[in-house]
């Protein structure tokens, strides 16, 4: 593990259970990268992270020598660039798979957070709806594992974090919705992917605790599902 | 094919800033290209092998392999034929920056200012409204911070980047916003760098040549606008 004093001042402003906090420090811990872990309030921001994040004032930020990173697959990319010539590489080498990567990393945000979302919050048809489309973008991905035990290939890659940072959070909606989402039958290089992501060396020191997620989902679904208290 | 000769085609849409933004990247690359005019009404089936998932253009074919997504293809096309023109700032940071700043100006501007005037009636336009003034506001101290305070012309310093693509293609529908919102942006009391900006921008052979005539942006930003209301 690298001295902080070697990269220079490396500080995470973030909170653990946050999916996309936490695509950041499997980042950081696949590259063996050492920083400080300053936990936000997300009902209390700190003056940090709204000074470092004016325009959105979310976590994740990524503080390297005083200055700020914002979002989450920004400041995957910028570790996998300001420590470049740490192993592994998060993307290829190539200019053309690493389109393909980065494609499909913004198809994870661009479909897959609002869907799942969709399931944890909706009811009825709704999250019928949002269940089929999540299924249907997890079907797209599992064509795009084949013969392989990463997204990346042999290592890590920068898709395996974009979706590996939801996982956890993925089965915990799962649970709470009692819906299927990752189906073993449908999807078993998905399936398997996820068990050997979660089981990965540095990557599952870093991935939320699952007992403690699921209470925290819970609470959020319980206040999103009571009747607003007077007019 | 012959040997070193190379293919490049770009599945584009004329009103597109999406698509804008590529023709622009290749032509500030000198790269040889063939551009292919997707119709409105239906898709063709290259576009729909090119870009199965998302069905939409700009869809770069380079030698039949394709690339999808603006942002992404405009990084590909800077990898690929680095030149001596680099798209990207030269350290991560600063490239990290430019992307932050891109994908603001994709969601936020684009999403609730362009949108909110473009979609919306009433009250929700006004609010449209007052969203792209406030977030011209952002880029107008964005574009003075890493322009050096002025002393450099673009939003890449010295360079005309990657930054400087991704927002100069949305510039080309203000004029329309300004119509279909009836009022008038105050550029010169509070973007007077913006409106520099984009009058240098113009100036390049690649913006001039690419830029669509305002005139049928704003005919079919009114076209647009009336089918969306009606089926909304």
């Amino acid at each position: 593990m690298e001295v902080c004093g070697e990269d220079g001042q490396l500080k995470l402003l973030g909170q653990p259970y946050s999916p996309f906090v936490v695509r950041v420090s499997i980042a950081l811990a696949v590259k063996g990268i050492h920083y400080e872990f300053i936990e936000e309030d997300i009902h209390n921001k700190s003056e940090l992270l709204l000074k470092s994040n004016p325009v959105h004032k979310k976590i994740p930020v990524l503080i390297h020598n005083g200055k700020p990173v914002c979002e989450s697959m920004n400041i995957v990319q910028y570790i996998e660039e300001a420590w470049g010539n740490k192993a592994p590489n998060i993307l290829p080498k190539d200019p053309y798979d690493r389109a393909i990567a980065r494609f499909w990393a913004a198809f994870v945000d661009d479909k897959f957070i609002p869907s799942i979302w969709g399931v944890f919050k909706d009811e009825g048809e709704e999250q019928q709806k949002a269940v089929e489309e999540t299924v249907a973008n997890f079907l797209l991905l599992e064509e795009t594992l084949s013969g392989k035990a990463y997204f990346g290939g042999d290592e890590i890659g920068l898709v395996d974090i974009a979706l590996g940072g939801l996982l956890v959070t993925i089965q915990t909606v799962e649970k709470i919705t009692n819906s299927v989402l990752i189906d073993k039958q449908k999807m078993p290089l998905l399936s398997a992917w996820a068990d050997k992501f979660c089981k990965a060396d540095r990557v599952k020191e870093v991935l939320p605790d699952p007992a403690t997620l699921l209470k925290l989902m819970w609470e959020r679904k319980a206040k999103m599902t009571s009747p607003p208290a007077g007019n | 094919m012959g040997e070193g000769e190379e293919q490049v085609k770009v599945l584009s849409q004329w009103p597109s800033p999406f698509a804008i933004r590529v023709l622009i990247g290749l032509e500030e690359k000198n790269v040889r290209y063939e551009s292919l005019e997707e119709n409105f009404a239906s898709k063709t089936e290259l576009l729909v092998q090119m870009n199965p998932i998302h069905r939409k253009v700009p869809v770069l074919i380079h030698n039949g392999k394709p690339i999808c997504e603006s942002l992404i293809i405009l990084q590909y096309i800077d990898e690929v034929w680095p030149g001596s023109n680099s798209f990207m700032p030269s350290n991560p940071y600063d490239r990290a920056l430019a992307k932050f700043w891109a994908d603001f100006i994709d969601t936020k501007f684009l999403g609730t200012g362009i949108h909110g005037i473009l979609k919306k009636t009433g009250e929700a336009q006004e609010e449209g409204k007052r969203y792209m003034l406030e977030y011209l506001g952002l880029l107008e101290g964005v574009l003075k911070e890493f322009s050096a305070g002025g002393s450099k012309p673009y939003f890449g310093g010295e360079q005309f980047g990657f930054l400087d693509i991704a927002f100069i293609c949305h510039t080309c529908w203000f004029e329309a916003m300004e119509t279909l919102g009836k009022w008038k942006i105050p550029w010169e009391s509070e973007f007077p760098r913006l409106l520099e900006w984009m009058k240098k921008c113009r100036e390049r052979e690649s913006v001039h040549k690419i830029f669509p005539d305002p005139h049928k942006i704003l005919e079919y930003a009114i076209k647009f606008r009336e089918g969306y209301l009606r089926s909304n």
